[in-house]
Formats: structure tokens, sequence, C-alpha cells
């Protein structure tokens, strides 16, 4: 851990040889220290946004609040100092960037709390707070916990256990909950949990593990058939396995998104360990067949796509459980326009789910096309910042997981605002970060920490760099 | 594996920039076709929650904002509601918005896109924002005159300035409050609207630009006597055959001269005083003979088929297409399928009265933004030049001698030549006449061109005439601007 060990030559060496190479030693605390001047930026950032809310929608300082959100960011700068410790080179930009999502997010609800007038416990923004602080702190055990990453691929096959097992859970009666007419929920008592969020994670863990070891075997073997080569049958298992919970959980939880989250993600996955192109032909060619026979026969898959592509039709718009929402939100992203109402002078209360499945179009009114240019370029550098794990990483298993993961929170991303901004059909998944919802905000934060821990190994060899000059 | 990464990379970025273009269409492109939609309440909310600019005459407010305590801060009131409701509109939270209230909405709201900067200024400066004034062109006097003259009849008045187009006086009877319409209980609103819509008087209908068109009647002679002339075809004094009757040609119907006179007593006529008497029978042969390509391009250039935007929208006047001779001869005394809007033949008079320069009819004086800066000053534009200098020459004369020693007598006004033709048009057997009235005054150098309609006969049923009704309304709008 010492940052001192630079290395001399050796007394009597030539002097020519010690003018011609340059010793450079990488010094982790450079990227600590960066990381904490974007952080102070990221919660500056965040205490500016509830300070304009609510001299926007109170038109004065509440500072009880404030002292709330000062709480966070000082766990915020727990977590840092936890990094500095136990990964010193760690990626600088994804702390910041997922405390600005957070806080942009916190802000947010909290300003459409302040709109319907609840307060204390009732209110989402101060269970929101709750959340990010119970995720940051385990964000920080993952982070201690996990000390090196290839542990996990040794627990693949639980992982996949675990990973199905949460996704199917909310079909068992007694403990499955339907809101909103999808199935994704699960309630135990007065808790409610959504076990898909989680999921996420268990299923890139074990597709990393999985297809690291069996890869050689995929790749290699299998026919050719009408120009493309088609894999075994026996290597074919898996992917039905994945395919069939896709489908169980398109026909069973009523979530178009979930299922293309956890098939999108399985393809990228096995497209990027492979190589083979025909797989993802294949899996797709599946996963559209399967969707256009559940938009068939399925009439709450029907009414998603007539909703989507005739959202304006009066007669779709005054269904129950018609483009209502969607046309509303698209109204409140009008509203917006390039620059937005400004925090706390919108009406983004006018549309259902503001605070959650729609808190992009909440965002998109109030802080302009320009604000959501801002958030979406967050979540770009974001996923970036994951890619970059798999392109630069030293071990298979952790450049899979690292593309895994940002794949599938920039998919995620990419589902929910194309689905409030009509470019698939509206589905019902959280923004990652943004969106009031514990188990989202846990399963995330835990991705986050996760990127930083393989982020870390990058930069761990070599520490010393030694050139020759040109 | 990276050449695959770089693949999946590149899919991501795609990804992104979908979203990243479906934000800009909607928040950029398609703005202002999504603030437009009615099921968008916000555009409805944000013009409640900034002060709404007033509409002025003369910088008097006919329709303005009060604050009250209410969700909706602002409540819209109208000073003089009946008198002006044919031009305010109504603007209501859940029955939509109708005339200035409506065709302004962008700048009464302050939402208009030239007064982007100004928005951008009171985010800046945090000042409340403000809506942008409108001031029209009316004439208080001449609406007030207009109202007045034509009492609780049904039918309409506009008066227009014949060298600019800037409407003086835009009135529809039965009238209604809009102070009603603009409550902020829903309730109350919708059974004010309920009662307003199934009113049989239809008290809703702007009857001066866009109510049920009507039959103009004798008045539409004065586009077939434009036409006659103006194609040098004839002279006013080109004489016509002047029979009591006449049967029209392959048909049982016999025409006859309004109240069934001789419409002079001569054999024969000349143009000139079958307008000035009204004759139908000669203006019908005239038609016949000039054919109905002639009088429906004329009836065009005069504004027949062109929705005038004022700035509301008016229906357009119609001109029948495939007649044969009877049908033909019918339509040229302004009969069979011949429908006209006040403001169209309003539009016809100023046009003569104006030298053949059609200008382009508007209420919109100018837009003032709350700092009192103009944010747009309307001016005259030349809509069209439906008949030359000379042809307007003429048919002044002939107007002017159809007041004067025509069957339009009740027009006439002390010590100023007026001009203008009487209207008695049928509705159908036993049905009550349409009256109407319209002309300019003085002849030389005119101040205003009117049209005045009166439905049902003015309650006299088929006895009643133009000239017994509709020319003394008009007559006492005329004198109204004559004396400012």
């Amino acid at each position: 851990m010492s940052s001192t060990s630079t290395s001399t030559p050796a007394a009597g060496s030539p002097r020519a040889f010690t003018e011609a190479i340059t010793i450079k030693l990488r010094t982790p605390a450079k990227l600590r220290n960066l990381e904490l001047v974007l952080l102070v930026f990221a919660i500056g950032i965040t205490g500016a946004a509830v300070a304009l809310v609510q001299l926007g929608a109170l038109g004065e300082i509440d500072t009880a609040f404030i002292g709330y959100g000062a709480g966070l960011g000082v766990i915020a700068m727990v977590m840092h100092t936890t990094l500095r410790i136990v990964a010193p080179d760690a990626d600088p930009f994804i702390l910041p960037i997922v405390t600005t999502l957070n806080g942009i997010g916190i802000a947010m609800i909290y300003r459409l709390d302040l709109a319907d007038g609840v307060e204390g416990w009732a209110s989402e923004s101060v269970r929101q707070m709750t959340w990010t602080a119970i995720a940051m702190i385990v964000a920080t055990v993952v982070l201690v916990v996990v000390r090196n990453h290839r542990a996990l691929a040794r627990y693949r096959y639980v992982a996949m256990f675990v990973g199905i097992v949460l996704l199917l859970l909310p079909m068992l009666p007694g403990i499955g909950v339907t809101i909103n007419g999808a199935r994704l929920w699960v309630a135990v008592g007065p808790f409610s949990f959504q076990p898909g969020e989680v999921a996420k994670i268990a299923l890139a863990v074990f597709f990393a593990g999985y297809l690291v070891t069996a890869r050689e075997s995929l790749s290699i073997v299998g026919r050719t058939f009408l120009g493309l080569r088609l894999p075994r049958g026996k290597d074919l298992g898996p992917i039905l396995i994945v395919w069939l919970a896709a489908m169980a959980v398109l026909v069973f939880q009523r979530d178009l998104g979930t299922s293309l989250l956890y098939f999108g993600l399985f393809l990228v996955m096995i497209y990027v360990a492979t190589g083979r192109l025909s797989w993802v032909l294949l899996g797709l060619g599946l996963f559209v067949g399967g969707a256009l026979i559940a938009a068939q026969s399925l009439s709450y898959v029907g009414w998603r796509v007539q909703g989507w592509l005739g959202a304006f039709d009066p007669t779709v718009y005054e269904a129950q459980g018609g483009s209502y929402q969607l046309v509303q939100g698209i109204f409140g992203l009008a509203s917006g326009g390039l620059i937005g109402t400004g925090l706390g002078q919108g009406r983004p209360d006018l549309v259902p789910l503001a605070e959650s499945d729609f808190i992009i179009a909440s965002l998109g009114e109030e802080l302009g096309l320009v604000g959501l240019f801002a958030i979406l370029a967050l979540y770009i550098l974001f996923a970036a910042r994951g890619f970059r794990i798999g392109f630069n990483g030293t071990d298979d298993f952790g450049r899979l997981l690292g593309v895994g993961l940002a794949f599938v929170l920039a998919l995620q991303v990419f589902i929910v605002i194309g689905g409030v901004t009509r470019v698939i059909p509206l589905t019902g998944l959280t923004t990652p970060f943004l969106a009031a919802g514990g188990s989202s905000l846990v399963a995330n934060w835990v991705i986050a920490a996760l990127l930083l821990r393989l982020s870390d190994t990058i930069r761990h060899q070599p520490r010393l760099i030694i050139e020759e000059d040109a | 594996m990276n050449k695959e990464l770089r693949r999946v990379s590149i899919a991501t970025l795609a990804m992104f920039l979908a979203l990243f273009v479906s934000t800009s269409v909607i928040q950029v492109f398609q703005v202002d076709e999504l603030r437009a939609d009615a099921r968008n309440v916000r555009t409805l909310y944000a013009s409640y929650s900034a002060e709404r600019g007033p509409i002025l005459i003369d910088g008097n407010p006919i329709a303005e904002s009060i604050e009250v305590d209410s969700v909706y801060s602002f409540l819209r009131t109208y000073p003089e509601p009946e008198l002006y409701a044919a031009v305010t509109g109504y603007f209501t939270l859940n029955q939509g918005t109708t005339g200035i209230e409506g065709a302004f909405n962008d700048y009464l709201t302050g939402t208009a896109n030239s007064q982007f900067l100004d928005q951008l200024g009171a985010l800046v400066t945090g000042q409340s924002p403000r809506g942008a004034a409108v001031q029209l062109t009316l004439d208080p006097a001449v609406q007030a005159a207009a109202a007045a003259a034509l009492g609780d009849r049904k039918g309409a008045v506009v008066a227009i300035e014949p060298a600019t187009g800037r409407i003086l006086a835009l009135y529809s009877s039965p009238s209604f409050d809009p102070n009603r319409l603009s409550s902020h209980e829903t309730s109350n609103v919708l059974q004010a609207y309920n009662e307003l819509t199934s009113d049989p008087d239809e008290p809703l209908d702007n009857r001066a630009i866009a109510g049920d068109l009507y039959f103009p009647g004798s008045t539409f002679k004065i586009i077939v006597a434009a036409a006659a002339i103006d194609s040098g075809r004839y002279t006013p004094d080109d004489t016509f055959p002047n029979p009591p009757s006449l049967q029209l040609p392959l048909s049982s119907t016999v025409i006859t001269n309004s109240g069934g006179s001789t419409c002079g007593g001569t054999d024969e006529v000349s143009i000139a005083r079958a307008l000035s008497l009204s004759c139908n029978i000669p203006f019908a042969q005239l038609g016949r003979e000039l054919g109905e390509q002639t009088i429906s391009d004329y009836a065009e250039a005069f504004g027949f088929g062109t929705a005038w935007e004022v700035p509301m929208t008016a229906t357009p006047s119609t001109f029948p297409t495939g007649l044969d001779d009877a049908q033909l001869m019918l339509s040229s005394f302004g009969q069979y399928d011949v429908r006209a809007t006040p403001l169209q033949m309003a539009l016809v008079s100023a046009a003569i009265a104006n030298g053949g320069n059609l200008m382009q009819p508007t209420l919109l004086d100018r837009i003032i933004a709350p700092d009192l800066s103009v944010v747009q000053q309307s001016e005259p534009v030349l809509a069209a030049q439906p008949i030359s200098r000379t042809t307007a020459e003429t048919l002044t004369r002939m107007l002017v001698d159809g007041v004067s020693t025509g069957v339009a007598s009740n027009a006439r006004i002390e010590g100023v030549e007026v001009a203008g033709k009487t209207g008695t048009a049928e509705n159908g057997t036993g049905a009550p006449y349409t009256l109407w009235f319209t002309g300019f005054a003085p002849a030389v150098n005119p101040e205003v061109a009117v049209a005045v309609v009166i439905e049902d006969g003015g309650g006299l049923g088929q006895s009643g005439s133009g000239n017994q009704l509709a020319a003394p309304v008009a007559k006492q709008v005329m004198e109204a601007v004559l004396s400012r």
C-alpha cells in the first residue's frame, strides 16, 4: 500500500542508461483526490437542487431537510474514505456520478412530496433518503467484504440459483403482489421488495462465471446451417433455460421490460464471451418471436403495444390502463421544453407515478432538455467506466462481469426512458438511482460497488512503469 | 473479446442516441403541437398561474385577470361581457377557449416563441411571469352603436375601416356572459356551458364570422354587377328586359321581384337602375349571360372561399358549382345555394370603398409586452384586388343611387353620401326572411364599410325587408363612425 516504494537505479550504473529511462510511480492518492473533488461537487449539486426546490415550491429554505441531506453527504464521504483504504486504485468517477444521480432523484422526489403536501414517514423523499443511506452502507460493506472479485466466480451456480429464485419469487402465491398490472413485487408484512432488481446482479455474476468456463466449447463446436454456425444441442441448454425464465417473467409477471432486461443482459454477455453473432441473432429471434406471440395472445402485452403506437388516439388515451399516463408524461416533457420550468415551478405531480416510473418526465419538465441531456451523459459516462473494465481488465471473469453490470444498467435506462419517450412500449422498470424505490437503490449501489472493486484491480498492476525515452 | 466489446459499446451508444433523439423530438420539435393539445391541462394551469395579459380597446380592458385567493391565482373577468363576447370569446377551465382568448392564448399567457427572451429574463430575475396585452382595433362607440341598434333581434354586425381592414365593430346577437364560463367552479362552468349550448337561439355561435351561413340575397347583386362591368362586357347603361315575373328555363319555378313589384314599371331597365331598385329578373338574365365561371371567379376574388383569419377563423362563404341555367339565375341574386357571412359581405363593400383594393381584415392592433414594449404591430395588408379602380368608382355611383333614390332609402344620413345595398333573402316556403344591408360611407374617402344581417325576419316573418330593418341598424353604426 505504500506509495513511496520508488526504486532508484543501482549505484554505479552507466549514466547514459539512467538518463534514457523514466520511472513513473503511479500514485493512487491522485485518483482519490480527484474523486474527492468530484464528490464535493456532486454533493454541492444535490444541495443546490434541494434548495432550489424549496425556493421554487415553498418560497423559503427549510433547514431540517437540508440537514438530512447533509447526513447522506457524510455517508458518501465515509464511502470515499473506505475506498482510500480498501480500493485505492478504483475508478474515481463512479462514486461522484452515482451520488449526483441519487441526489437529483431525491431532490425531485422531495419536490413531488411538497406538491402532494406529505411530510415525515409518509413522504417518499424521507423514505428514499433512508434507503439511500442503507444502500450506501451496503455498498461500502460489499467493498470491504469482496476484496477479490475472482472469489465471486466460484459461487456462479449459487448465483444462478439465487437469481432465478428471486426472478420467480413474485409468482409465488401469498407473497407475490401485483402493482399496476405487473407482478414484480414481494410483500412480507409491511415490507415490499422488488426481487428482480437484485436478481440482475446475481445473474450477471452467474453469466460471467459460466461463460468464462464454457466459452471454449460454446465458440468452437457447432454445425453450420444457412451460413449461421449453430450451437450444439447440449450447449443450447443454458440459453433455453434463460429464455424460458424470461418468457415466464413476461407471461406470469406481465412485464416486458424485466424480461427484456435479463434476456438482453444474457445475449450481450454471451456475445462478448464467444464472439458468435449467430447466438445473438438466434436469441433475438426467439425473444422477438415470443414477444410477438405474447402481443397477439396476451391482452395486456397487446395493450402496451397499442398504448405505445397509438398513444394519442382518444380511445386508447381514455381506456382503462390506456395511454393516459404516458401522454401526460409527454405533455410534462413538452411543457419543460429546452430549458425547463425550473425546479419547483412545473406541475410534474400531474403525471401518475411521477416519483418512480415517470421520474424522468418530472425531471425533463423542470430541468428541460438540457437537464435530461446532462442526466443521460452521466449514465453514458457510468456505462463507459464499466466498459473500460471490459477493455482493460486483467482476467476474463472480471472483464465479463464489468461489461455485464455496466450494460444491464444502460439497458435499464434505455428501457425506462425509451418507454417514457415512446421509443419502445412502456414497461414498469425503475430509472436507476433516480426513481423512488428501495430495492432498486440497493441493487444499483451494489452494482456501483462491484464496478469500483473491479476497476481497482485494473490499475493495481503495474504500479511501477518504466518507459524508455524515445 | 475487444472486437465484441467495441460492438457492444457502439450498440449501447446507439441506445443512448435514440434517447437523445426522442427527448429532443418531444421537448423541442413537437412542443407547440403538444402544448396545444386540448388534453394538456398544463397549458391551462400555466395560463392561470401566470398573470394572463388583458385584452384592450384603446388601453381599456375588456378582459382582464384579477388576483384571487384560489389554486388558480387569477380569475378572468369581463367588464362588459355581453358587448364584447363575440370578440373576446371565453376562457374556461374545462370547456376550452375561444375567440381572441383562444387565438392569442400564447401571447396572453406569455408563452409565445417571440416572448422567449422575456421568459428567460423572468427566469433569471425571478419575476413572476406575466402575459402580454392584446390591443384590438375595435371602436367602443361603434361597437356599442351596433349592439344598441341590433337590440335583442338575432343577427350580426360587422364594421370595417376600408383602407386598412381594421375591424371597428363585430357584434353577434344574442350574446352571452363569458364571466359565467371563466369561473373556477368547474361544475358551475359546465352547467352554464350546457345551458348556452342547449339554448335554441345559439348564443355561443359567432354569427358575424362563423355562425350558420346566410343566403346573401340581393346583396350578392353587387358582385354580379361588379363582374359584368369589370369584365368589360357591359356598361351600367346596358339594358335587360324587366317583366314582373319569369319562368326559369327547364323548370316550373317562376321568379318575381321582391314583394311582387314591377321594379320601376318599365319594359327594360339598365343594370345601374336594376341594382338600385334591386330587380331580380334583370340580374337573373345578366348572371346567365355572364356564366357560372365568371361570377364564381369574381366572388372568389372578393373573398368567397377564403377562411379569413381575424385571427379567429371565419367560415368561408360559398358560391355553388355545376349549376344549370335555372340554378345560375337564382344564384345571381343570392339565392339557391350562395351563402355568405356578414364579415364577407362587409369585405365586398370595403373593397369597393377602397378603390378595388381588398385589405386583410383584422381585429389586432398590437401586442404589448408587460414591459410596455410592442411585441407585434399590425400593419395593413393588401389581400386581393378583385376589381379595377374605375369599376369601383362606377359601382360606388350605382350604390349611392341605391340609397339616395333607390330601395335602400333608410340608410340615408343627412349631409353624407352613403353607398349601400339591401337584401331580403328567402329561406324557403313560409320561413322568415334573412334581412341584409351592406354599404359604406362617405362615398368619397370612405371611413367605414358595414354589413348587417338580421335573422328570422327581425320578428316580422315574411313581411319585413332589408331596407326596413337592416338599413337603419347600418345607418346608426355608420353614424357612430362618422361622428367620431
